[in-house]
């Protein structure tokens, strides 16, 4: 998930035509007129075709070989990656710690977020501060998100274990089993994004009208009755954008297991790849292994979960819009 | 068109009366309201004052029981320790990123203006259909394409280099998007109109016209690009050779495990991170007015 994912707002599926131009003389025009608004549009055309489109739909062809970098024999092998694929312990366990870190990360985030976005759609002194510091996690990078919790979970003298040490828990090892790596690593993915989806919910939050509150409050409902019979109902499609946009970034989650394995194993997730994403996996398959068919096979899997995931929200989507 | 901001409801909004609003602010916070704020952002920024007492610490100092709480003196030293590792490259780093974002930067916002002004205003046939093109690429994860993206830059002999980190950023669908929605509101139809009367030609519309009057979208988009290009990790990581690393990559070989210097860690962190926080302290607000908009508006 990056910044500029934000655009990504559903509702953006068939724009409303922009006011026509006045009817001009354009069958008078030159070529160099008529063509202007090609030539204006074509470089994103080009670059996206060259260095996006392409190489996606390549991918699925590479899937089909026995494909490694440098030439040599390439053999066509039909499905056999796929057949293997499905096979490979390793690339379950990682699909296994994928889903788990998206749920583990995702589930308390939107939650914090939408309980945060509420707090934060009040007339507030400094309004413009509080929205920053929620939002200055977002504009940390995630390498260094990676580096300085990876350090505050570190086992022997990291910030965490001290802290717990405080309420008499032993020191963990939170690198070496499944459950504490997936804690850290979703404590990473909170960390970062919480205030962002927190921002794009608010955003729609003061899309709804004032008066339905005051209307509730003078019917007698308390904040709490306010947030799950307003908030949370108005709310909904932009939960369903968030978690979709949530899905693309954490189904591809790469950079914050790698930091937190930095050193031993990183692209392997640890020693027994307690924390390896199916993302690591690729690369580890593509760049160390040198076996880009197989490679290439996992990113077209990678690609049907997020397709089917995403499949599933617009299912949702218009089941909440015939409800309304 | 929206499916993100829900319709009006049945209420229908009436201004109150200026007597009745004084007498009832809607929604004023209270001072639990500020609690709760005061302690998220604490949350917020205590990695990062972490990473500050640790970046200021000297290194035998990290590894001490109870951790240190309280920035030290030695942060000048950990810098100039990581400007002086030759291994790391750490000012080459922060130049070619520098330049990585901005080329970037500045392409993504010409070729999105010039786009989202045809989009928005000028008629071609095939218009709505490449625009519905734009918008469903803004859905597509071409990330996953990273393996015949390199055998692509392979081939053509920029793996490695900065380019390959460079080229695959310098359009984005979400900027043309952006703009469109911009230009639409922002540059009035007489205005060009007008100016074609007087025999300027579209292109002379737009450089004289249309990007002077897209301005602050166009710097909105030029913030939230460069922040994007600065903090990249994945295709730079696997693109770039030892030769040319970015600020994120030359992080993850400072953390690579061939040192078990912590402090030093911190202090490349902590440069790293300072000159996007710097440009986030400057201009917070427009940052945040375009990542608000970009969820709502459009």
């Amino acid at each position: 998930m990056s910044l500029t994912d934000l655009g990504r707002a559903p509702r953006t599926a068939a724009p409303a035509p922009p006011p026509a131009p006045p009817p001009s003389r354009s069958r008078r025009r030159p070529w160099r007129e008529r063509s202007a608004p090609y030539a204006f549009v074509s470089p994103f055309f080009v670059v996206f075709a060259i260095f996006g489109l392409f190489p996606l739909l390549f991918t699925f062809w590479v899937s089909l070989h026995d494909w490694s970098l440098l030439g040599g024999e390439r053999p066509f092998v039909g499905f056999a990656n796929y057949r293997e694929l499905a096979a490979d312990g390793v690339f379950w366990n990682a699909m296994a710690n994928t889903l788990g870190i998206f749920v583990l990360a995702t589930v308390p985030q939107l939650v914090v977020a939408t309980v945060l976005a509420q707090v934060l759609n009040t007339s507030l002194r400094a309004m413009t501060f509080w929205r920053m510091s929620v939002l200055v996690p977002t504009v940390t990078s995630v390498a260094a998100v990676g580096i300085i919790f990876s350090l505050m979970f570190a086992r022997d003298f990291g910030l965490v274990n001290w802290l717990t040490s405080l309420v008499g828990v032993d020191a963990i090892s939170w690198q070496d089993h499944r459950w504490s790596a997936w804690v850290a690593v979703s404590a990473m993915v909170d960390w970062r994004w919480t205030g962002y989806n927190t921002l794009i919910l608010l955003a729609a939050l003061q899309a709804v009208p004032r008066e339905l509150y005051e209307a509730a409050r003078m019917d007698g409902a308390g904040a709490w009755r306010q947030f799950w019979s307003i908030t949370v109902p108005m709310l909904r499609p932009t939960i369903v954008f968030v978690t979709v946009v949530a899905t693309i970034g954490g189904v591809q989650l790469f950079t914050e297991p790698l930091l937190f394995n930095a050193g031993s194993n990183d692209l392997a997730g640890g020693t027994t790849g307690q924390s390896q994403t199916v993302a690591m996996y690729l690369v580890q398959q593509a760049f160390t292994g040198q076996r880009f068919g197989y490679a290439a096979t996992v990113a077209w899997v990678l690609f049907g979960v997020i397709a089917l995931v995403s499949a599933v929200n617009v299912l949702l989507l218009r089941r909440i819009r015939s409800a309304e | 068109m929206t499916l993100l901001s829900p319709p009006p409801t049945a209420t229908t909004p009436t201004a109150p009366s200026a007597p009745a609003r004084r007498r009832r602010r809607p929604g004023r916070a209270g001072w639990r309201t500020y609690l709760c704020l005061a302690v998220v952002t604490a949350l917020s920024l205590a990695p990062l004052y972490y990473m500050l007492v640790m970046a200021s610490r000297p290194n035998s100092d990290i590894t001490s029981s109870p951790p240190p709480l309280l920035p030290g003196g030695a942060l000048r030293d950990n810098v100039t320790r990581v400007f002086a590792n030759q291994d790391v490259m750490f000012a080459q780093a922060l130049l070619n990123t520098l330049l990585v974002a901005t080329v970037a930067t500045v392409s993504v916002v010409v070729l999105s203006s010039l786009a989202g002004f045809a989009f928005a205003k000028l008629r071609f046939r095939g218009r709505s259909g490449l625009l519905l093109v734009v918008v469903a690429t803004m859905m597509v994860p071409v990330q996953l394409g990273l393996v015949p993206l390199y055998m692509l830059m392979s081939r053509i002999g920029l793996a490695g280099t900065l380019w390959s980190a460079t080229l695959p950023f310098v359009v984005s669908a979400f900027g043309v998007f952006m703009m469109r929605q911009y230009a639409i509101a922002a540059v009035p139809d007489e205005l060009i109109e007008a100016a074609r009367v007087d025999g300027a030609s579209t292109t002379r519309i737009f450089f004289q016209i249309v990007f002077p009057a897209l301005r602050p979208a166009a710097a909105v988009l030029g913030l939230l690009t460069f922040m994007e290009r600065w903090n990249d990790f994945l295709w730079p990581y696997l693109t770039l050779d030892a030769d040319h690393p970015t600020v994120q990559v030359a992080l993850s070989r400072l953390s690579g495990g061939y040192y078990a210097d912590q402090a030093l860690v911190m202090a490349g962190t902590l440069v790293g991170t300072v000159p996007l926080v710097v440009v986030f302290v400057l201009f917070g607000r427009q940052i945040i007015g375009g990542i608000m908009e970009g969820g709502v508006k459009a």
